[in-house]
């Protein structure tokens, strides 16, 4: 289609359409999973460890299996086979078999006639279990190896140990003008999702199993039934419904999932769960607590020669996503700024808390504040402002990264220009009185994963649609709409093609029977990949009903037009049908019209072990820049307002993407400012405040102003050029807001959040800074050795692993 | 054992009596939504309880039974509510209102409209109880400032939105039921232009 690099020339795309569900959803009729009630349901309760790590000794279900109105009670050998969401960590259980790893994992299951009856079975299960040492941070996790969380992993307690170098990061370090060193912390937060996870199970006579979720990825959640229920995946349904939210926290396959699976299989009723609000805080998968250090070498002007980055993380009790998390807090540095040498440290210990996992940025967030509040202070050793060793220093558009990352369009000169003009940053960056500040801070996130979470060699995503006579199109896909509107782009891009308006278009989702394979809506790529199928899948349409109506109309089928729901004659469009005659036409040529796309990524060209995460293909930009107050006798910080600016690529809704980015901007405020997951060592490993009134999220009253600017630079794997916009603005939040603070008082806070008590501590201190003082001492072991492709690289590593003196 | 863990649901209850009095209903007629309602619940129950799985009233949603989330907020009295702290006892013969009441007939509410046009629902599960505030603060002030929204829903969490596409919702719906022409702004559709 013709489309101008400005938009022009689209009707649909780039138009601030009414979500198509966003009427059902303000009238309170879209049916999350705990609203489906199914005749003769069962209620499922899950009995949860009260001790962080210990053996499970005996399992007395007794008592509980001779209640009235008990129907079924299920441990951990009804359900031996292990799952997980990375082929890599398949080291769940539906219920603990032989021991328990966080305060919160289950044990045990009871289905009941009603929740009171479930809930009193639940109590009445005995566990008697021989306590272990529980590791309660990434310290603990390191100095003692024993005894050991999982009997898989690199050592010890330490899940996984990641070393890469691209480049020679010692002759970088060699060849620079100067080298700086900085150690930050980022702390655990969750997801917090209004809507708790909850789950319907139900089985017909002929055998045939339905679970409705409240799952970002239904493909994941019918894999981990298949394999755990040992049943033909063809019997299996999985239905996700839309979340009242997930930001990551409902991509991992759940074992309440599978125990109401297995429950309504062996009793023949339908079984729900929904789980309390402390069980989702206890559920968790969110973000890792990272503990990182940075050194870089740069030249007077800036330049980046080398940069060495370690990051620790504390994982919790399981695998979910987390080797995944490990190798992204190490792979997005090199997308913004040229990183002439890189190398990356990365390790994840197990721990017996929570297991953590994706939350929105997944891994990034983490690296990016360290990184961002590291260049803050490099400029300012540098004497350079901010915002120009940025602009000085961008990674080029269509280039190769170190980590051979390929960089598609790059937008970033244009978010920094805009929030720096916006913001008015060069009459206020220290210009402003005490105890006001402003800061600044850049980043970059993927457009979905280059590579699939299982190896296999199909699309990661399809899309099918259905043309009716009357002139509506029915859409099938896989994805999910969380919220974040991906059933509204869906429906824009299909009408986009076809010409036709999207509320004449019926999206049918997230439903393994129904629906093509969609991967899931996680690390941002719903948008991209989806619409690349369906605008896949609209053209193969167009060209059935081009032909027919070419044929009618008596002209050739490149002159056939479509718009405004007419197919028509683009030299005298008078000569038109209505779309749904055209559709008729193309019936009675063609036969049933149905057509098909898919989505397939580019090649990486990273071909080391470890490059299957970072390739993307394409990567998104943001600026923000964040106002301030901070009061020195408090400490308490006060954001007036935030300018962010978003590269989209091509923005198919202004108010989603404005959506995605006040969101965004939001959660990284709390991230920022107050939220903390965080457990009691000296109180059996419980968390510190699992309720929504007492973990800190920012209300009505404390979010500030956003001023919103999206930039459009188109990439040429998007849909229309479309990027990601759902989890990047949040991830330079957390920096520019450390910088701002530094800007208003002077003090250097390297570990998020930013609470009142560090501010004054740090005003106190010396150093006038509050962060961590070091990181462990851990052997890592030699790098996998890639050279860059300045260096003659082909993205493969080198045979040679030894260090690089002793090769040269 | 973390208490709450052991709850059923939020509410910690004696488990025992909750069972005993399941058993035995009593019987109440509720007015919601302007329909007189007869239902036979257990006495514990809660206004929640009754409305989501007694009256099938689904779109009043629950984020944690315990009073902190304002997602289950209803009209009691015209008033806005938390339906998982009120006993259903305590509401028999007292105007109840529920997301599924604000229509009028086919027509959504000034406010439904303004909240699914600007983006103010994204995940829609915070929606349901934000819309049965609002509608509670613009019933008392038609020209509510910025200011008076964000008090009056300060007790309802949203985690997708950041909350500014809801106030600007509100004001939009605000000045709608003055004038129906009334459109929002280029930067609430588009962001800022340089
Ligand atoms: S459900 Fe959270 S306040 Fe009622
Ligand atoms: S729209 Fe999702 S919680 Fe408010």
């Amino acid at each position: 289609m013709a489309v101008g690099s400005d938009g022009r020339g689209l009707r649909v795309v780039g138009k601030p359409v009414r979500k198509v569900d966003g009427l059902s959803k303000c009238a309170g009729v879209t049916l999350f999973a705990d609203d489906i009630v199914l005749p003769r349901m069962l209620f499922c309760k899950l009995h949860r460890a009260p001790v962080p790590h210990a053996r499970i000794v005996r399992v007395d279900i007794s008592k509980a299996a001779r209640m009235p109105g008990v129907m079924a009670v299920l441990t951990g050998k009804d359900l031996p086979i292990p799952f997980g969401i990375l082929p890599v960590s398949q080291d769940e259980h539906a219920l603990c078999l032989d021991k328990v790893r966080f305060v919160g994992d289950p044990v045990a299951a009871v289905a009941a006639v009603d929740e009171d009856t479930a809930f009193d079975a639940m109590n009445a299960i005995e566990v008697e279990y021989e306590p272990l040492d529980a590791m309660m941070s990434i310290e603990e996790a390191i100095r003692k190896p024993s005894p050991r969380i999982h009997e898989y992993g690199d050592e010890g307690n330490i899940h996984k140990k990641i070393a890469l170098e691209f480049g020679d990061v010692e002759r970088g370090f060699h060849d620079a003008d100067q080298v700086f060193e900085d150690t930050f912390y980022y702390e655990g937060s969750t997801h917090l999702p209004m809507e708790q996870h909850a789950a319907v199970a139900a089985v017909d006579p002929d055998g045939k199993l339905t679970v409705w979720s409240s799952t970002q990825t239904p493909h994941y959640v019918h894999r981990a039934l298949a394999k755990v229920l040992n049943m033909p995946p063809a019997r299996i349904r999985v239905i996700a419904c839309p979340n009242g939210g997930g930001f990551g926290g409902k991509s991992d396959p759940f074992n309440h999932e599978i125990v109401v699976a297995k429950l309504s299989l062996l009793i023949g009723r339908p079984v729900k769960v929904t789980l309390t609000r402390e069980e989702v805080f206890y559920c968790h998968r969110g973000r890792h607590p990272v503990l990182m250090q940075i050194k870089t070498g740069v030249t007077r002007d800036g330049a980046i020669k080398a940069m060495h980055f370690k990051s620790y993380l504390d994982g919790g009790g399981y695998g979910s996503y987390g080797v995944a998390s490990t190798y992204y807090t190490g792979a997005l540095q090199t997308v913004t700024y040229p990183v002439e040498n890189y190398k990356f440290d990365g390790l994840r210990c197990f721990t017996n808390k929570p297991p953590c996992g994706p939350k929105r940025g997944h891994g990034t967030p983490q690296p990016r504040f360290a990184l961002e509040v590291h260049l803050d202070k490099i400029a300012e050793r540098l004497g350079i402002d901010p915002a120009a060793l940025r602009l000085g220093h961008l990674v080029p558009p269509q280039s190769l990264t170190a980590n051979y990352l390929r960089v598609g369009s790059m937008g970033l000169a244009k978010c920094i220009d805009a929030v720096v003009e916006g913001s008015g940053w060069k009459q206020k960056f220290r210009h402003l009185p005490s105890g006001k500040g402003i800061g600044l801070a850049c980043s970059s996130y993927i457009c979905g994963a280059g590579l699939p979470i299982y190896w296999n060699n199909m699309p990661h995503t399809g899309v099918q649609l259905k043309l009716d006579r009357g002139g509506g199109v029915a859409v099938f896909c896989g994805e999910i709409d969380i919220g974040q509107g991906s059933d509204t782009v869906l429906a824009q891009v299909v009408a986009e093609v076809l010409g036709i308006d999207p509320y004449d278009i019926r999206i049918v989702f997230g439903d393994t029977d129904l629906t093509p394979v969609d991967l899931g809506s996680y690390s941002s790529r719903v948008t991209l990949m989806m619409g690349n199928a369906a605008i896949q899948a609209a053209e193969r349409a167009r060209e059935l009903l081009a032909t027919a109506v070419s044929e009618k109309l008596g002209i050739p089928a490149e002159r056939v037009g479509f718009g405004g729901g007419q197919v028509f004659d683009v030299e005298g469009p008078e000569r038109a049908l209505s779309f749904a005659d055209a559709v008729v036409a193309a019936e009675a040529r063609f036969g049933t019209i149905g057509t098909v796309g898919s989505y397939t990524p580019p090649p990486s060209a990273a071909r080391y072990k470890g490059s299957g995460v970072g390739p993307s293909p394409a990567y998104s930009y943001s600026a923000a820049v964040v106002e301030l107050d901070v009061d020195p006798r408090t400490g308490w910080v006060r954001v007036d307002r935030v300018h962010l600016a978003h590269d989209v690529g091509r923005c198919i809704n202004p108010v989603l993407v404005v959506g995605q980015v006040e969101g965004s901007v939001y959660m990284g405020l709390g991230e920022a400012l107050m939220e903390e997951q965080v457990f009691r060592a000296n109180r059996g490993g419980v968390h510190r405040q699992p309720s929504l009134l007492e973990y800190k999220s920012p209300t009505t009253m404390e979010m500030p102003d956003v001023v919103t600017y999206i930039i459009e630079d188109p990439d040429p794997n998007g849909p229309f050029g479309a990027k990601e916009v759902g989890q990047g603005p949040l991830l330079p939040i957390a920096p520019a807001v450390v910088n701002a603070v530094y800007d208003a008082v002077g003090v250097r806070i390297d570990e998020v959040p930013v609470t009142p008590e560090k501010i004054l501590k740090a005003l106190d201190s010396p150093a006038k800074r509050f962060g961590p003082k070091g990181v462990p001492e851990v052997r890592w072991p030699d790098p996998i050795r890639v050279p860059t492709p300045w260096e003659g690289g082909t993205g493969r590593a080198a045979a040679d692993r030894r260090p690089a003196e002793a090769r040269r | 054992m973390p208490q709450n863990v052991k709850r059923r649901r939020g509410r910690g209850r004696d488990s025992a009596a909750a069972s005993h009095s399941s058993r035995s209903k009593v019987h109440l007629r509720l007015r919601v939504n302007g329909e007189e309602q007869e239902v036979a619940c257990a006495p514990h129950s809660t206004l929640l309880e009754v409305l989501r799985e007694d009256l099938r009233l689904t779109g009043t949603k629950h984020g944690c039974e315990l009073g902190e989330c304002g997602t289950c907020t209803v009209l009691l009295d015209g008033r806005p509510q938390l339906s998982c702290l009120l006993l259903t006892l305590e509401c028999e013969g007292r105007p109840i209102v529920t997301v599924e009441g604000l229509a009028e007939g086919p027509r959504p509410h000034p406010l439904q409209i303004a909240f699914a046009e600007l983006g103010a629902a994204q995940c829609g599960y915070c929606t349901p109880g934000i819309l049965c505030a609002a509608r509670s603060l613009l019933d008392a002030r038609p020209s509510p400032t910025r200011q008076e929204i964000r008090e009056a829903l300060s007790g309802n969490l949203c985690r997708c939105t950041g909350y500014l596409k809801i106030f600007e919702a509100v004001e939009l719906a605000a000045r709608r039921m003055k004038d129906p022409a009334a459109q929002p702004s280029e930067e609430t559709l588009h962001g800022r232009r340089l």
